[in-house]
């Protein structure tokens, strides 16, 4: 049933953009001319802290199909429940507020399918149930073989009774889907624990990047946001900028700014560089490559969400996920059947044994 | 016409078509994220065949 839930929860989402747009919760951005010139980035940093006084930027990101836009990620303190944190876009033009994101049914759905409003526990739970789906199709591939070695690839036999009929489809529907299946299931469980390899890379990888800088306190007048992106651009020439970290947030120490670099190819546009600069002066710290770990991490994401092929994909991936329910509630249907066959048997049994009374 | 001709259980026959979807599965989900504009396309074409399979079965007569 859970797994189900994951994929009627999942199907949604793979529109989540659409869907967004279609039900008023996408931000609404101005056309701006051609050359006009985009505001300093501490310029819309200052009007996300003046939309939501008294709260801090814990981030900003900016999304590669919207250059106009620039997401900003505000809290109460760097330390305050993620969950709380608020999502704003503005207008890199006019560092206008163009609405929330991440609100509405999509983030129902987005919640249901990656923690069923647990927090992390729900997370590690729904990343057991997507081991149990990989386990669930090994298991699938095994009774393939003795439930169609003596039939022909896609037989759907029609004149047969309604058990058989299903047993063919939940074979044919489940074998053709099996390696896409397991790819979106695997990268699933991998995403689930996404938030302990982060951790593990904090405690490694980033303690040592920030190492060298230890005692240094929390910085009391930032860098400037345009020096501190500048500066980390001039590292890695040909590199965009994704997001950038706050000094205090889980993506970075508490003296340094994180700007994590992307290329500009499906593949390098996920597999992100994080700088390391200095909170106050805004000077390059530190530059390394994120661990495979990590880097996995990132690559799991496109191969989970289907959003990396454009609508083609988005509607074969919809169409796919479609089959795995019918598989999976063919095999609740089967299971079902079988299960009342065994007590009806046992109770036949049970009863002839009563008419023919005790052997001696 | 769903019951093999030969009642004789082979393994390549069973799982023949299965591995080549699969293969074409695979190369599909990769090729999008990979290999650019092509590899996009060439996605679309490997990813549909699963659904153009169940079409196939779905209209065949019985």
């Amino acid at each position: 049933m859970f797994l189900l839930l994951l994929c009627l929860t999942g199907l949604p989402l793979i529109f989540h953009h659409e869907i967004d747009e279609a039900l008023g919760y996408a931000p609404k951005m101005d056309v701006h001319a051609p050359g006009a010139a985009k505001l300093s980035l501490d310029a819309v940093g200052r009007a996300a802290i003046a939309d939501h006084p008294g709260s801090v930027l814990l981030y900003m990101a900016w999304d590669k199909d919207e250059p106009g836009m620039v997401s900003t990620f505000t809290n109460t303190s760097v330390t305050s429940d993620p969950q709380t944190t608020v999502v704003k876009a503005f207008d890199a033009y006019t560092a206008k507020p163009v609405g929330l994101l991440g609100t509405g049914p999509m983030l129902v759905m987005l919640r249901l399918h990656t923690d069923m409003y647990l927090g992390l526990p729900g997370k590690w739970f729904m990343g057991v149930m997507g081991f149990l789906f990989i386990v669930a199709i090994i298991s699938g591939v095994v009774l393939y073989w003795p439930f169609t070695r003596r039939l022909n690839f896609a037989a759907i036999r029609k004149q047969k009774s309604r058990r058989v009929l299903w047993l063919d489809w939940h074979n044919l529907l489940g074998v053709v889907t099996l390696v896409w299946a397991l790819v979106v299931g695997g990268t699933g469980v991998i995403n689930a624990y996404a938030e302990v390899m982060l951790g593990i890379w904090q405690r490694n990888e980033l303690a040592a990047m920030a190492a060298p800088y230890a005692g240094k306190p929390t910085p009391t007048q930032l860098a400037l946001l345009d020096k501190v992106v500048g500066n980390a651009m001039k590292t890695t020439p040909g590199m965009d900028v994704a997001f950038v970290a706050f000094p205090g947030t889980p993506f970075t120490s508490t003296h340094h700014f994180a700007v994590f670099l992307r290329g500009d190819t499906p593949l390098t546009s996920r597999l992100v560089k994080p700088v390391l600069l200095d909170g106050e002066t805004g000077e390059v710290s530190d530059t390394s490559e994120l661990p495979t770990y990590l880097k996995a991490v990132l690559v799991s994401q496109p191969l989970h969400f289907g959003d990396y092929g454009g609508m083609p994909l988005k509607i074969i991936w919809a169409l796919l996920t479609m089959f795995t329910i019918i598989v999976l509630g063919s095999g609740l249907y089967l299971w079902a059947i079988k299960r009342s066959k065994v007590r009806r048997g046992a109770r036949l049994s049970a009863s002839t044994t009563a008419a023919l009374g005790p052997s001696s | 016409m769903s019951e093999a001709p030969q009642h004789r259980a082979n393994w390549w026959r069973v799982f023949g078509a299965p591995i080549v979807v699969g293969v074409l599965s695979l190369a599909g989900l990769l090729s999008a994220l990979l290999a650019g504009d092509p590899g996009r396309y060439f996605s679309w074409f490997a990813l549909g065949v699963p659904l153009a399979i169940a079409a196939w079965a779905y209209l065949r007569k019985a």
